[in-house]
């Protein structure tokens, strides 16, 4: 087996320094009639031309998105991510190490951490961020969660505009933790009054700009609303790249930010790995969840970096830690700010637009299509569709006719009453030839 | 983190590097801050602009620019080629942290998890577009249940402790509708666990009743029986347990518990070590996780992504979160809603770790049941050839008993010399060694916890070995500064933790002129 170094005659050699007869000498512990003897009921090794060939079968019946015209977003996104990025995440260095828990010789890690929580906090318009999270979804049940230790209350109000996924991993958490959630009903066209769910209970608003259907939203009024009963305002964001262009929740003063980070560095991998961005406030620190990197200095003096503030965390406090987070997405959050690096400021500004774009033009001619209508009067690069026909027999025709037009409502929201909805997104790797594609294909299913 | 995470100060006085003009030395380079070295205009990515277009954003767009500097591509690659530099390594060598399993990682797996057929795959397209996606997840799963021989599993958690959060939460839901929900509060867990083990518990509302390990370093079905109660929902075991002993009384401890209304939840974190060995549903578990990098290899990557896939027994299986894949004929769909059944919910968006999937089942395929079995033997094997070679300098807490994958020790031998676990560890770095875990399992003192894997060839066991046996006799003869001012050569020397906690600087911010 090509990946085991030890030999026959070593193992018997090793065996004999040990002092036991066999191999099965060292699994005496486990119960006898618990012991499997023999093989498990599985196929043998394989080559590893044998294994790659099993497996690119498995992958080619799957439709790639880059091999479509293709207009999915809804919380994952499809972009172009810059060559160097893979290569760089493929060095063994960070690649193949583990948590930096010994930082003499992790300070590789721990300084792309460091960076990494400076520009998560910078592109949040917040001041402190974490090195990082499971996931968009994951980071905003621990945002929940985190504003209950902080406001001492256990009411969350989720809007109407949260990705129902979002709302559902919220929902799952609150009710095992024995906390109540207020969910509002699907907000298509950001239209409801979240002033009016927060009261004296309520420890905080979820809102999410852009939110699901693709709606910008200013964030500052229900910040007010929810500042004045004592509870606090969680932005959610799905796309990176939308900071760009939009104003940031630092900027319209939430005071937790979470979202989702996949969209810069991360390809989309059918959902995962993925990584959760997770910014605050300076004060609320010590209620944050997940891994820290601070600085510091060696004893020669010299600036170093290492993972700190664990006294918040599961290692120390066991039962009384603030969450039982221990993994991060470290390559991910890698991938992220490699890909950041690259942009900076500028390039990420020209990104945002293009997107922008993209989603403009694509809107502008799929309104055109009778009967057809662009739901939002303004957007970023997602946006929803009203049609004539239910959207997700239409989703299917279209992709029939090898177009992936976007995401039927219904799909995460049954029974919401928007069956004839569909979420569209637009980024960077759209093409005019692929708008068109898109038309074409949908003006054929509506005819 | 050293001490388990409490801060550590360096002891020795502080001893200035030698000066060079770049603060380099040789292929040992420093290396400046994005943000010190990058320009707000520059970028290493080349986007036109759009042809002119009417903004859609409304009121939203952002008034102020951000502070984030940009780097040119080929300063990108020297940026980060020049930080990696400074990180350890499996691939560089052996990483024998203690129950965290870092073995070797095929480049096959990282090739196939990149063909666009799984990475560009998009979690809510048409199901009819990804059935490829979808027959993955079910061959993963597939293989996990012989392997466990449990009745389903639960794909979506996202690492180790998000599994253990998912088990927990089906253990939870099948006691609410057993209408035991606002009796059964109580969840055991060993002293000897895991942290995440109690935090878990802790926060689905759980309070935490802790079961003492025996002087042999198991949990005796004894002390369980003693432990249990009407108000007890279930017991959180790892097995084989942190202090890499298998727990020889777990069908015992499965049947006390099952007899008084409980469940078993194991921690399958140390799962690698028994593979193709035993089946933990022939245990009596009723959840465990498996930690697909650490069994199954996929790579750590400074801290993540992981994946947590959890398998269930049929007691616990209705209440498994959505999504889950179901054969229909020919095709596989995907159920993500409960549909009216009796599912606790959801434990993240979309369907899990896929790009982990793929590189745990291109593991699997590779091994087969055989190498699957040899692979667990190995690691097996190299951890009591450790242990047995170490045992007459080092100090063992548990005598001449065998080990599964990884060796512990504790500091008795130490107890002269003035040096602690910590001293010993640092060393180990000046010999170009990462060390392995220390201070933990929390129940043994001065805890080192070895585990080889079973990646290493004979050669660099030895190699190892004697060097910590050169270590260790350096430590008896009371070579002290060698110890304490470890480590001299690495690219930094101990950190002053105590100030990175006591003075937090978690980000950069522009220099004030003074």
């Amino acid at each position: 087996m090509r990946y085991l170094p030890l030999d026959a005659s070593e193992r018997e050699a090793m065996l004999a320094r040990i002092g036991v007869p066999d191999i099965e000498a060292l699994f005496a512990d486990i119960p006898a009639d618990k012991r499997i003897h023999g093989l498990l009921d599985m196929p043998l090794a394989k080559s590893e031309m044998a294994v790659e060939r099993a497996m690119t079968t498995i992958a080619g019946r799957s439709l790639a998105a880059g091999s479509a015209p293709f207009f999915l977003g809804a919380g994952a996104y499809r972009r172009h991510i810059p060559a160097t990025v893979d290569h760089l995440i493929q060095r063994s260095e960070f690649l193949t190490s583990y948590t930096p828990y010994q930082p003499e010789i992790a300070q590789g890690t721990l300084q792309v951490l460091f960076e990494f929580q400076t520009q998560v906090a910078a592109l949040t318009g917040m001041e402190v961020a974490n090195a990082s999270m499971y996931d968009g979804s994951t980071a905003c049940g621990e945002a929940m969660l985190m504003a209950h230790r902080l406001t001492r209350r256990n009411r969350a109000v989720i809007s109407g505009g949260l990705h129902p996924q979002y709302a559902d991993v919220c929902a799952t958490l609150a009710h095992m933790v024995g906390d109540t959630i207020v969910r509002l009903p699907p907000d298509l066209k950001a239209s409801e009054d979240i002033a009016r769910a927060i009261d004296d209970e309520t420890s905080c608003v979820i809102v999410q700009a852009p939110d699901f259907f693709g709606n910008p939203r200013d964030l500052a009024p229900a910040a007010a609303a929810a500042h004045a009963r004592g509870a606090l305002l969680i932005a959610v964001f799905t796309d990176p790249v939308s900071l760009g262009a939009l104003r940031s929740p630092g900027e319209m003063d939430a005071d937790i930010a979470v979202g989702e980070g996949q969209g810069l560095g991360n390809a989309l991998n059918f959902g995962g790995p993925y990584l959760g961005l997770f910014a605050t406030r300076a004060k609320n620190v010590r209620q944050m969840p997940g891994r820290l990197a601070g600085e510091t200095v060696d004893a020669a003096g010299r600036r170093s970096f290492v993972l700190t503030l664990s006294t918040r965390e599961q290692h120390i406090r066991r039962e009384k830690a603030t969450s039982n987070i221990c993994t991060n997405s470290g390559l991910c959050a890698l991938a992220f700010s490699i890909h950041l690096t690259l942009l900076g400021a500028a390039g990420l500004g020209r990104l945002a637009k293009v997107n922008h774009a993209n989603a403009v033009r694509l809107a502008e001619r799929l309104a055109a299509i009778p009967a057809v209508e662009v739901v939002n009067p303004h957007f970023f690069n997602e946006f929803t569709l009203r049609t004539p026909r239910p959207a997700a027999e239409l989703i299917e025709a279209l992709a029939r006719r090898g177009v992936i037009g976007g995401l039927p409502v219904s799909r995460l929201l049954p029974g919401a009453g928007l069956d004839d909805c569909i979420v569209v997104a637009s980024t960077e790797t759209n093409t005019e030839d692929d708008r068109e594609a898109y038309v074409q294909a949908l003006a054929d299913c509506l005819r | 983190m050293n001490v388990q995470g409490r801060p550590t100060r360096p002891e020795t006085a502080a001893v200035p590097a030698r000066e060079t003009f770049t603060r380099n030395r040789g292929l040992n380079t420093e290396e400046a801050l994005i943000f010190e070295t990058g320009r707000l205009d520059a970028t290493g990515v080349d986007i036109d602009q759009p042809e002119p277009f009417q903004s859609r954003l409304g009121p939203h767009a952002r008034g102020s620019a951000i502070e984030l500097p940009g780097l040119t591509e080929p300063e990108t690659i020297r940026h980060y080629v020049r930080l990696s530099r400074n990180n350890y390594s499996i691939d560089a060598g052996i990483y024998p942290l203690g129950s965290c399993t870092m073995k070797h990682n095929p480049r096959l797996n990282e090739k196939i998890a990149r063909l666009p057929g799984f990475a560009d795959v998009h979690p809510l397209q048409p199901v009819s577009t990804a059935q490829g996606a979808l027959e993955t997840i079910e061959a993963l799963a597939n293989a996990l249940l012989t392997m466990t021989g449990m009745d389903a599993v639960a794909m979506s958690p996202k690492a180790g402790a998000h599994g253990e959060l998912c088990g927990m939460m089906a253990i939870k839901a099948a006691i609410e509708a057993r209408g035991e929900g606002a009796t059964r509060r109580v969840v055991l867990v060993p002293d000897s666990a895991h942290g995440t083990n109690p935090a878990t518990a802790a926060l689905i509302g759980y309070s935490v009743r802790s079961v003492p390990a025996g002087a042999d370093g198991n949990v005796s079905a004894e002390a369980v029986r003693a432990a249990l109660a009407p108000d007890v929902a279930a017991i959180m075991l790892t097995n084989p347990n942190t202090c890499g002993l298998f727990e020889r009384q777990i069908a015992g401890i499965a049947e006390a518990v099952h007899e008084a209304g409980a469940y078993f939840y194991c921690d399958g974190a140390n799962f690698n070590a028994v593979v193709g060995k035993t089946r933990p549903g022939d245990l009596g578990v009723d959840a465990m996780h498996i930690n697909l990098h650490k069994t199954f290899s996929t790579p750590h990557g400074g801290g993540g992504p992981g994946a947590g896939p959890v398998a269930l027994s049929s007691r616990l299986a209705p209440y498994a979160p959505v999504p889950f894949v179901k054969r229909e004929g020919a095709a596989l769909r995907l159920v993500e809603h409960a549909e009216g059944g009796a599912s606790f919910g959801r434990m993240c968006a979309f369907h899990g770790q896929m790009g982990m999937f793929v590189r745990a089942l291109s593991f699997i395929l590779s091994h087969g049941a055989d190498g699957l079995r040899q692979a667990s033997e190995d690691a097996v094997l190299s951890a009591n050839y450790i242990r047995a070679s170490l045992n007459d300098v080092m100090s063992a807490p548990f005598g001449d008993r065998p080990c599964m994958h990884e060796a512990l020790f504790d500091d008795r031998w130490l107890k002269d010399t003035g040096l602690t676990t910590l001293d010993f560890a640092k060393a180990m770095i000046d010999e170009g060694y990462h060390p392995m875990t220390v201070y933990f399992p929390l129940i043994v003192h001065g805890a080192m916890l070895i585990e080889p894997t079973e990646s290493e060839s004979k050669a660099s066991l030895d190699l190892f070995i004697m060097t910590l046996r050169d270590l260790a006799i350096a430590a008896i003869a009371g070579e002290r500064e060698r110890f304490q001012s470890a480590p001299v050569d690495a690219p930094r020397r101990r950190l002053d933790e105590t100030r990175a906690a006591r003075q937090p600087v978690l980000r950069w911010t522009k220099p004030q002129p003074a």
